[in-house]
């Protein structure tokens, strides 16, 4: 059974989701569920924390397909941080980076929400 | 990787799962540890893994329509130039021969992406190959050059 699980943080104004494991069509609907909720409490600002995900497949990455217009609409975003090279290569081969803004830690993706 | 392949040398391996989105893994770890036993590097065992989780993905979802004891048969032979990777399943033809490159500006307004994993299949493996026989079973054919890997 592939192993995901994920961890939702709120720090200040920010939501932080942690990914772990494999998140594959299996396990999609899990990180789904994340999204939802956090669009039903207006949560708009959201950082997405890769470090622990060990795999991402074409299922995975159309989560954030499904959400990035709504929050967008309501002035948030879908910040991305801490991926793996292997994963990164995946986001990159589909253009993701053109779309996405991605950067190497948590922090900075943070600092740029609140404008430091 | 120490490849201790002989020229001569031919392997076979088969598994058999239903059509369900937990055998994802099941179908991952075959193939990996395989593409390992075959002395593909890691980044090009990864790739591979890949490509068949999609082409997986897409049997499940699109031939047999989320319907969860269709069968999946997947067979991979390697020898020291070619690992290939053959899945069959007994679904719904579906004819993917014209996938577009990923239009990301229409995923954003769609709030889906479609084509994604057959546009990867394509981008990681050397070879792609479609075969179907209508109302009988359809087969894809996965090739990796192991000498380019």
């Amino acid at each position: 059974m592939a192993e995901f699980n994920t961890s939702v943080l709120s720090k200040g104004k920010i939501s932080v989701i942690n990914l772990n494991g494999y998140l594959d069509a299996h396990t999609a609907p899990t990180l789904e569920n994340n999204f939802t909720q956090l669009i039903d409490e207006k949560c708009y600002n959201i950082v997405v924390n890769f470090e622990e995900l060990a795999y991402i497949s074409s299922a995975g990455l159309g989560v954030f397909m499904a959400y990035i217009e709504k929050i967008r609409e309501n002035n948030g975003d879908i910040k991305l941080s801490n991926m793996s090279e292997k994963v990164y290569n995946i986001f990159d081969l589909l253009g993701f980076p053109l779309l996405y803004e991605i950067y190497k830690t948590e922090d900075e993706a943070i600092k740029k929400f609140i404008g430091e | 990787m120490g490849n201790n392949l002989k020229s001569k040398d031919k392997n076979s391996k088969e598994l058999k799962v239903k059509s369900k989105t937990d055998n994802l893994s099941v179908i991952r770890d075959f193939i990996s540890s395989n593409a390992h036993k075959a002395g593909i590097s890691t980044e090009a065992a990864d790739n591979i893994m890949l490509a068949v989780d999609e082409a997986c993905t897409n049997i499940i979802k699109h031939a047999y329509k989320s319907y969860p004891e269709g069968e999946i048969i997947i067979k991979i032979n390697y020898d020291i130039k070619k690992f290939t990777i053959l899945i069959i399943d007994y679904g719904k033809t579906f004819d993917p021969t014209s996938v577009p490159k990923p239009d990301l500006k229409k995923y954003y307004h769609e709030h889906k992406v479609g084509g994604l994993g057959i546009y990867l299949m394509r981008t990681l493996m050397d070879d792609v190959k479609y075969t179907t026989v209508p109302g009988k079973y359809n087969q894809v054919l996965l090739s990796k050059n192991i000498s380019s890997s």
